[in-house]
């Protein structure tokens, strides 16, 4: 028996009259101390995979079982980085982590949980910003924050909705390492999900496609049998990387062919600060929501 | 450019002195005619506006309720700083009232669609009611009351027409909590009571502000209707016996005192409302 299997689950959206079947035949498998990696286009439906799996999205038919048992609803022991990382802006690092560690183990003492959340900041190497809020973090470092609650919460597997997804390329780099030196100490169950199948390769033990949506479905497994520790700068010199990679890529654009249907979205950190109701307010000051795009850099250690 | 820089400064100023200009000229002036002797033949205002007092009348008059803003010579009859802080009192309390009645009215609104359907209409029927509408029917809810009927008719007109910034913005704020937080709080598997102190307050709060702000300015919008008619001592309650004083210049003391205050609390809250938006 496998340690996460969903079987022939399918998930469609009604809203008013309009119906949208996002997801069909969907059957996976996935051992314990398993790395995979489900690649898909944009809006092709992967966030309303991982969240069949988390629970938070229920499937029309079929089952989601986790060691045996129905997923019935959300739950720590599926811990889940948010593809917006969703901190609580109004909340420390440190909070944000303590959150989660005070409702998951209550019976702990003060100090042994804030030595734990504290242990988790550093692992993260976010120490010197324990106690800044989100806004105060660049994307980098909120993701950071967001791995941190995850693994805090100790989850059975860890899955991940397009983690890097808002990141430049070179924070993207250095955190996909990062994740994996994290990920190679304990080997974590863990789902990724990406639209990046170089990122897929590098990572996983196993990818899977998912085919463009409406009405997506996943594809047959590649193995990675790529040795670890990986290096993204030596693989793109291997061949095999580079020949699974062409594999992966020419069955996304075929099953894609064979629909003739794309969607291309754009990628966008939602706004941190809830907007106001009153736009415009007179003799108020000019006081508006913190945008993305006025996101600080970031310094990253590259060791 | 260097005025450029003092534009801040130099206009509003230059403003003021046109309003100000504009009001002397329209207003009256009292011209006294004698006879050889030195006896006063006729007095008599003329201007295009004869009984507005001018400029000058209205400072020599108001002199005394300023340069002594807490003096108190009788009940109807105090520095205009102590009328002030009796009003201010009495808003505080209806304010409050408002606040604290009003939140959670907004959290059920927004939280419960069929809570909304059902009241939503009712609200926005009682939301443009005048206060000068509310105030008799709260003297009349209050009869009882006797001596205090007066006050408490105050506090209620005030609490009811203040209170719908803060209903609507807490409801608005509410339905705006983004599926994202509650996805967390989902999650983590926590308790009705903690989503709602640890994610759903929170992210409210701003929302909340607005509405706290906007509520204040209607609360001090309220308090001179309600003193009037309840002839209370306060700034609202001096302006109207001085009105009936004839005493034409401290309705225009009384005017600038309201508006100068107005503008200082909703400074005030619009400090503290930042304050908790930039936290976020
Ligand atoms: N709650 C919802 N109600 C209705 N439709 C939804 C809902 N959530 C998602 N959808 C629709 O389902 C489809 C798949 O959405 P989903 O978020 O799963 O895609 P995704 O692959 O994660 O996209 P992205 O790469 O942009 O994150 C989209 O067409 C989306 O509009
Ligand atoms: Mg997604």
């Amino acid at each position: 028996m496998a340690f996460l299997e969903i079987k022939d689950a399918s998930k469609t959206y009604t809203t008013g009259k309009t119906r949208t079947e996002v997801l069909t035949d969907i059957n996976l498998e996935i051992n314990e101390g398993e790395f995979v990696a489900i690649v898909g286009y944009s809006g092709a439906g992967k966030s309303t995979l991982i969240n069949l799996i988390t629970g938070l999205v229920k499937t029309d038919t079929g089952s989601v079982l986790l060691e045996g048992k129905p997923v019935t609803g959300p739950g720590p022991d599926r811990g889940i980085i948010f593809q917006n990382y969703s901190l609580l802006p109004w909340l420390s690092v440190f909070e944000n982590i303590a959150l989660a560690v005070d409702q998951i183990f209550p019976d702990w003492t003060a100090a042994k949980r804030r030595e734990h959340i504290e242990s988790y900041i550093a692992m993260v190497k976010l120490t010197p910003a324990r106690d800044k809020r989100p806004h105060e973090l660049s994307g980098g470092m909120r993701q950071r924050v967001s791995v941190a609650r995850t693994l805090a919460m100790n989850p059975r597997i860890l899955l991940m909705d397009e983690p890097f997804g808002a990141l430049d390329a070179l924070t993207r780099g250095t955190l996909q390492q990062e994740t994996l030196q994290i990920w190679e100490a304990d080997k974590k169950t863990v789902v990724l999900i990406t639209n990046d199948p170089d990122e897929a390769i590098l990572m996983a033990d196993r990818v899977i496609p998912l085919t463009a949506g409406p009405r997506a479905t996943l594809g047959p497994s590649i193995p990675i049998t790529l040795p670890r520790p990986r290096n993204r700068a030596e693989l793109n010199e291997n061949y095999d990387f580079k020949q699974i990679r062409a594999e992966v890529i020419d069955y996304l654009l075929k099953a894609t062919d064979r629909r003739k249907s794309s969607i291309t979205k754009a990628l966008v950190l939602p706004d941190i600060e809830p907007e106001d109701v009153n736009k415009r307010r007179f003799l108020g000051p000019k006081s508006r929501p913190v945008r993305r795009s006025e996101i600080k850099q970031e310094t990253v250690e590259t060791t | 450019m260097n005025t450029k820089k003092l534009d801040w400064l130099i206009l509003p100023i230059l403003g003021l002195a046109i309003v100000l200009g504009s009001w002397h000229a329209l207003a009256g002036k009292k011209v006294v005619t004698k006879d050889a002797q030195g006896e006063i033949v006729s007095e008599v205002r003329q201007g295009a506006i004869p009984a507005l007092p001018n400029i000058v009348e209205t400072w020599d008059s108001c002199k005394l309720y300023i340069m002594e803003p807490f003096a108190k010579r009788g009940e109807m009859d105090q520095g205009i700083l102590r009328f002030t802080m009796y009003s201010l009192g009495l808003v505080a309390v209806g304010y409050v009232i408002a606040l604290v009645v009003g939140v959670p009215i907004g959290f059920f609104l927004g939280l419960s669609p069929t809570f909304a359907k059902m009241f939503d209409p009712l609200i926005q029927i009682l939301r443009p009611v005048s206060p000068l509408a509310w105030l008799p029917l709260g003297l009349v809810m209050f009869l009882e009351a006797g001596k205090e009927a007066g006050t408490l008719a105050a506090l209620f007109t005030i609490a009811i027409c203040s209170m719908w910034p803060t209903v609507l913005n807490t409801a608005v704020g509410v339905r705006a909590v983004p599926q994202d937080y509650l996805n967390v709080g989902r999650v983590l598997k926590l308790s009705r009571t903690k989503t709602l102190f640890k994610i759903l307050i929170p992210a409210t709060l701003p929302y909340m502000f607005t509405g706290f702000r906007l509520s204040l300015g209607i609360a001090w919008l309220v308090i001179v209707a309600a003193e009037m008619l309840t002839g209370r001592p306060g700034v609202g309650g001096f302006l109207w016996q001085e009105y009936n004083a004839l005493i034409y210049e401290h309705i225009i003391l009384s005017i600038i005192i309201i508006g100068l205050v107005g503008f200082v609390l909703d400074r005030l809250m619009s400090v503290v409302e930042r304050r908790f938006k930039s936290a976020l």
